[in-house]
């Protein structure tokens, strides 16, 4: 075991941080946001749209995220139409690729999260909105909503590890990030475990840091379930 | 793309036998009284749950080849030894899968009552007898649905096997799209292949779930 090996691969896979984060980050985002509207369009009580959107998320978790990777990049590419049209621009770029197909794969996935933690919101609080006379969008933005995020909160933070471990299927598209750096590293050096591990720890630092944030964004986001353990501490006392 | 969709099958298979194997090996260190194994177990399910799949295989892909080398070197062998795309496939997929099954059991062990246990130390069962008639049994049935999720994503996994060579699914595919210049047409085959998998395989777990639980009231 080689240590200044290590410490040196790990300087030069770090330069495959920024690609790996600008292609996690849009991907979160605009997936979370797209996820939003497909699982509110999951509960809508119109049968055609829930099960269009049902067919849509059943596609995207029931095959692996490199088909689909491949399907964008190369299979899209085929089509006269999107050659020719303005779309092009976009699609002859694999960070783009990519980027559409993490989008894609993480919305469906989140959109059954999200429906998830909406379902478990209970009716009593429908109910007392309901009652205060709230409109339905206002009902949903200061109640539902609030409550269905902090229930989904611990499902999405292993969503976000799994989008962090995803990233590395850009190197199967020529995309030079982390993963990429280390199978190139690899292949110069024949030190296979060394660069394991120096790519292994990068990324488990990655999803260290996830993991603590949203534990620390949960406990930030129930403060009513943290006096009610301090309380029975005192009554055990 | 019938004979990779077996080849596919294959690998799957394996790897989660051998997940399963790792799997009640994990769980059992980590709910072991030795704080080593228990060590031991976080630190296998930690590195195997939070690096990128692609990578565990491309080290045991390139890896493997490299550790059977110095094994041969030390016997005195000088040649070259290659190992096969199949066996490095399956032992990584397995692996991953392991680190997931192990998290399956662990929770599916901690859910059993603990008078069961008593109730069986009480009657003067042995350790082994108590494992082997009251929680094995058990364990596997409460595991079952986690179980389900582990083998559907070891599935999906296979793909990444592609890499290495190994003619499933999806290197057939590339290879087909490569050839005939239709990359749509191979891939959504893929797509379609995977998909009709993840299905069956979803519907025989349900029944599967159902039959185990035949003795318990619906809630």
């Amino acid at each position: 075991m080689d240590l200044t090996f290590i410490f040196n691969t790990i300087l030069t896979l770090l330069s495959g941080l920024p690609l790996l984060f600008k292609i996690l980050l849009p991907a979160l985002t605009t997936g979370f946001i797209f996820a939003l509207c497909l699982a509110l369009a999951r509960l809508s009580s119109n049968k055609i749209i829930s099960s269009v959107v049902y067919l849509y998320i059943y596609f995207f978790r029931s095959t692996p995220l490199l088909v689909q990777v491949f399907l964008i990049y190369y299979g899209l590419a085929q089509l006269q139409i999107i050659r020719e049209s303005f779309l092009w621009q976009f699609f002859k770029h694999p960070y783009y690729c990519m980027a559409l197909s993490l989008t894609l794969n993480t919305a469906a996935y989140t959109a059954e999260i999200i429906r998830g933690g909406i379902l478990s919101v209970p009716w009593s609080h429908y109910e007392a909105g309901r009652a205060l006379g709230m409109s339905k969008s206002l009902l949903f933005r200061r109640i539902i909503l609030p409550v269905a995020f902090r229930q989904a909160l611990p499902a999405y933070g292993s969503e976000i590890i799994l989008m962090v471990k995803a990233t590395s299927l850009a190197s199967t598209i020529t995309l030079m990030e982390v993963t990429g750096i280390a199978h190139k590293i690899i292949s110069e050096s024949f030190r296979v475990i060394e660069v394991f591990i120096a790519a292994g720890s990068i990324y488990l630092l990655i999803n260290y840091l996830v993991t603590r944030g949203v534990y620390r964004l949960e406990y930030q986001l129930s403060p009513h379930l943290r006096e009610a353990a301090a309380t029975t501490k005192i009554q055990i006392i | 793309m019938l004979l990779a969709t077996f080849m596919t099958i294959a690998v799957a298979t394996c790897a989660f036998f051998l997940g399963m194997i790792l799997g009640s090996l994990g769980a059992a260190s980590k709910l072991s009284r030795s704080p080593i194994l228990r060590q031991v177990g976080q630190l296998y399910t930690t590195v195997f749950r939070g690096v990128p799949d692609l990578l565990v295989i491309y080290l045991f892909y390139f890896g493997s080849s490299q550790m059977l080398m110095f094994i041969a070197r030390a016997f005195g062998y000088m040649g070259y030894v290659e190992i096969n795309a199949f066996l490095t496939g399956m032992t990584a997929v397995g692996i991953i899968s392991g680190a997931y099954s192990t998290e399956v059991f662990r929770g599916a062990a901690l859910a059993l009552p603990k008078g069961e246990i008593e109730a069986a130390k009480a009657i003067g069962m042995r350790p082994w007898l108590v494992f082997q008639r009251i929680m094995a049994p058990q364990i596997l049935r409460l595991a079952l649905p986690g179980l389900g999720n582990v083998w559907v994503s070891s599935l999906k996994e296979t793909a990444l096997i592609s890499v290495t060579g190994l003619t499933e699914i999806m290197r057939q595919a590339t290879i087909c799209a490569g050839s005939t210049k239709e990359p749509l047409l191979f891939f959504l085959i893929a797509a379609g292949l995977y998909l009709f998998l993840v299905s069956f395989s979803i519907q025989v777990f349900r029944k599967a779930e159902i039959w185990t639980s035949r003795g318990f009231r619906r809630n």
